[in-house]
């Protein structure tokens, strides 16, 4: 935000603020040890809002429970915004000093009265109100979000919103309050600074500003490209074209992870040439030309993976990895060298240390201090510098040694894929407490939560469709269809379904959703399918197996 | 907070305002014993091994939980503190079996003279623990110890709890409770001897509240909960502690980067454990990150040690073979 990559706060401290917005995310299952700190905090006083449109394990901690629409959060970040401005609440100071484009944005919320919030989030326009003022109020306050907010079509524009809250409300540069969005993977945040974007270089540097590149075409000798790449939806959409014909996919599952499964697998399958480097033979890698097996980053290989704090820590090899498998830096090395232009075999350790001379953020990041210190947080400049707990700081400096940061008005729209006679019901996805996405790595150890994937229904439907816990039923969307085992869950409000997507091979939970995408980020609309559900056969599974137990127990 | 100045031993040490005794006594590598106390869990005073004499103070202190006032005098080493300390860790000895405490441990029960063995050869165990209610206690012949002795609990593939091992320290209470996990899954059930740590209704942890975080074992200081792995690695004769090598990484799974300490033996992972004075676990950890390691080491038939075969049949006997992932290699 704000031209930087990174969560604006450090996790402690959360234990102190005073009002916490914890919204699109169930951090209690996906994210256990953020919400101890989390809880520190509830436990210290904080209230706990928490936006979800399921009531959550997490929701069952909050003061307040906004159990909104899915794919309403703009509408309700606009709301909460005009609530702000109409009793005066925001933080002149803050707007006039360190922000850009207040007027439009004030005109652009004008229309979300309450009342027009409340019907298009379904929320009661009191509680609205309510988060409004606490929020606007409060002394320290922090917004944490994680899919809920980025799986959908609009994923940059929900983003925007809830900054949008933080700089009105002076919200951020401050301790204890910020923006902290909760990474899914343990190096979504470090791939993202190294440059696995398709328009940065390592360092998060502007691919497109010549001084950046020039710093790297120096040190390499080539020339770097000065257009951005393609990000995964674009590279589907370039397939589907024949712009793209061959892959190289590491360490990634798409033919089982994009949504509306079943068209990624038919694009992959149609490329001239693909290889695939994993520590699996994944359903990907079945469809490979060429396999190259991976050693395990975390336990078999050296390196650093960076948190959602910003904070760069060391990966150290525990273990030999199995068989013929090699290290990632390895394979790459040894590519670049049948391509004829190698490049030798550096150690992690070399490799960092050029990232550190051509990165300023991580300048002073050396080895040894990464293990002294237990991790770094980037900013990093030297090595004197202890690394920084929370950004921008710099917003409340007088005068303003930055650009001001600016608003940017975010129109709601509501999810693609309409709900209609035909597709009454709003299914979501998400993950439990014991297991992680396609469940190539979860699926290894055996959990006493672990219950066999079904669709979660509120107990009206399941009543309005005549299905008891366990039967079998069909769940049909406009892409596909899949078979599964309906269990009643009370933390679901009529006309919402819910199902988790870690057993792909039992259930695929991705031939239904829909492949609508973010332009900005690419992230397609995972969190927002229009489904109904056909009721196929009584009992289709023992009950037991069905209890929704992750669902209860975190 | 302004800084205090105290005596312990007859030493003068300042420290800062808000510290305990016990810190105090640290200030000044003058440590004391304790079995209740960690780092990461509030003091909840019930092992009574670090108590010490306060001057004007009719009763003993313990130190891990009471703050250090301007000019008080500590005594740490007294006959009667000797006293208490000794007969505290006579009665868990007869009572509890403490083959696994840690080295210091011994070397304190080993200071102070303890001779548990005086109490009487362990009475005949009842096995009924359980079911004892508040007040129906028995009172023995005064020939033999009575002991806490129950059968050991397996009932899930991820934890052991022997409760013959329990101290009723309630480390597990409280990392379960509100200093980590916040799940409340075990509380301390029964009153005086007949005291156990039990789930609601003593059921069986899978169908208790029970996470699987593992932040109990990580704070038990006698082996009374242990990882599945390293109960069937002990049963089996192959637990080799000196043999192993600990490891500091970063946790596979979500963004939160959980520190974990990777126990390997033989190159293979057989605990996980979390560095308690990291700021990002403070020593706790998730199902994933304590268990969820093993993807790493599913190698197919062609290279099982014999590690995987204890740790597989352990597994098909609970479950029967699993699923997936496809085997590496």
């Amino acid at each position: 935000m704000f031209g930087v990559g990174g969560g604006t706060c450090s996790y402690e401290e959360i234990e102190t603020t005073d009002v916490i917005l914890l919204w699109g995310s169930n951090a209690r299952e996906a994210h256990p040890i953020f919400f101890h700190h989390l809880m520190k905090g509830v436990r210290s006083g904080a209230r706990l809002y928490t936006i979800d449109p399921r009531h959550t394990t997490s929701a069952m901690w909050a003061d307040v429970w906004l159990g909104l629409e899915v794919g309403s959060d703009i509408a309700l970040a606009n709301t909460v915004a005009r609530e702000i401005i109409t009793s005066g609440l925001q933080h002149e100071e803050f707007i006039r000093h360190s922000t850009t484009g207040f007027e439009a944005y004030a005109e652009s919320v004008e229309p979300w009265t309450l009342q027009r919030g409340a019907e298009v989030t379904g929320l009661p326009p009191e509680v609205i109100r309510r988060m409004a003022h606490d929020y606007a109020t409060a002394e320290q306050a922090q917004i944490c979000w994680t899919l809920g907010i980025t799986e959908h079509h609009n994923a940059t524009d929900n983003v925007l919103a809830l900054i949008n809250l933080a700089l009105l409300t002076g919200h951020v540069g401050r301790y204890g309050s910020g923006l902290v969005p909760i990474r899914g993977q343990n190096n979504v945040q470090g791939g993202g600074d190294m440059g696995a974007l398709p328009n940065r270089l390592p360092g998060f540097q502007e691919i497109e500003d010549p001084v950046s590149r020039g710093k790297f075409e120096a040190l390499w000798g080539r020339s770097v490209p000065d257009r951005p790449g393609k990000h995964l939806s674009l590279m589907l959409e370039a397939m589907e074209h024949g712009e793209i014909t061959a892959l190289y996919v590491i360490g990634e599952n798409p033919a089982q992870s994009e949504a509306r499964s079943d068209h990624a697998r038919h694009l992959l399958r149609g490329l001239d040439f693909m290889v695939v480097q994993d520590i699996f033979m994944t359903r990907t890698a079945e469809l490979a030309d060429v396999v190259l097996p991976a050693a395990a980053g975390w336990a078999e290989t050296d390196g650093t993976v960076t948190s959602s704090e910003r904070r760069v820590q060391r990966v150290r090899k525990a273990l030999d990895p199995p068989g013929d498998a090699r290290d990632d830096l390895h394979i790459i090395s040894a590519l670049a060298e049948r391509m004829g232009r190698g490049w030798g075999y550096p150690t992690a350790e070399e490799v960092w240390d050029e990232l550190r001379s051509l990165s300023p953020n991580h300048a002073g990041m050396s080895y040894r201090r990464l293990a002294e210190a237990g991790g770094l947080q980037w900013p990093c400049t030297d090595e004197d510098d202890p690394g920084t707990l929370f950004l921008h700081g710099d917003l409340w400096d007088d005068p303003l040694p930055r650009d001001p940061a600016p608003f940017f008005p975010t129109p709601w729209a509501p999810p693609v894929d309409e709900l209609s006679e035909d597709y009454p019901i709003r299914l979501t996805t998400g993950r439990r407490l014991d297991s992680y996405n396609t469940g190539v790595q979860s699926g290894g150890y055996s959990s006493p939560l672990r219950t066999s994937v079904a669709v979660e229904v509120a107990p009206a439907d399941a009543a309005a469709l005549g299905v008891a816990e366990g039967d079998l039923v069909r769940v049909v969307s406009r892409r596909g269809s899949v078979e599964a085992p309906l269990m009643i869950d009370r933390s679901l409000r009529r006309g919402l379904a819910f199902m988790a997507v870690h057993d792909p091979d039992a259930v695929d939970v991705n031939l239904l959703t829909i492949d609508a995408w973010d332009p900005k980020s690419g992230t397609a609309e995972f969190k927002a399918t229009a489904v109904r559900i056909d009721p196929l056969r009584k009992d289709a599974g023992r009950r037991s197996e069905l209890r929704p137990v992750a669902n209860y127990r975190a | 907070m302004a800084e205090v100045t105290l005596a312990v031993d007859g030493t003068t040490v300042t420290v800062p305002g808000g510290s305990t005794i016990l810190d105090a006594c640290r200030a000044l590598d003058n440590d004391q014993p304790t079995l209740c106390y960690l780092d990461n869990l509030t003091p909840v005073n019930v092992c009574r091994v670090c108590v010490v004499e306060v001057e004007g103070n009719r009763t003993l202190v313990p130190s891990c939980s009471r703050p250090a006032e301007e000019g008080m005098e500590v005594a740490t080493d007294s006959d009667r503190v000797r006293h208490s300390r000794k007969m505290v860790y006579e009665f868990l000895a007869s009572s509890v079996e403490l083959d696994l405490v840690d080295e210091e441990t011994v070397a304190w029960m080993d200071r102070y003279g303890c001779d548990p063995d005086r109490y009487g050869p362990p009475a005949d165990p009842s096995g009924d623990r359980d079911q004892r209610k508040a007040g129906h206690h028995r009172i023995g012949p005064g020939t033999a110890a009575e002991t806490v002795h129950q059968p050991v609990k397996v009932d899930n593939e991820l934890y052991v709890r022997d409760y013959s091992r329990c101290i009723l320290c309630y480390k597990c209470v409280e990392a379960c409770g509100e200093d980590a996990q916040n799940t409340f899954a075990i509380a301390v059930a029964g009153r005086g001897f007949d005291a156990r740590i039990s789930t609601e209704f003593d059921t069986g942890l899978t169908d208790s509240a029970c996470v699987f975080c593992g932040n109990c074992i990580g704070v038990c200081p006698t082996g009374a909960l242990m990882f599945r792995s390293e109960y069937e690695l002990r049963q089996a004769g192959m637990w080799e502690e000196e043999g192993q090598t600990v490891t500091r990484t970063i946790c596979s799974y979500c963004g939160v980067g959980c520190n974990l300490d990777l126990h390997v033996q033989d190159n293979r992972i057989v605990k996980v454990t979390s560095p308690m004075d990291h700021s990002v676990t403070s020593g706790h950890l998730c199902i994933k990150g304590r268990f969820g390691y093993e993807y790493v080491q599913e190698v197919g038939d062609l290279a099982v040690t014999p590690i995987d075969e204890i740790l597989r049949r352990a597994r098909i006997d609970d479950r029967g073979p699993r699923r997936h992932p496809e085997p590496r290699a």
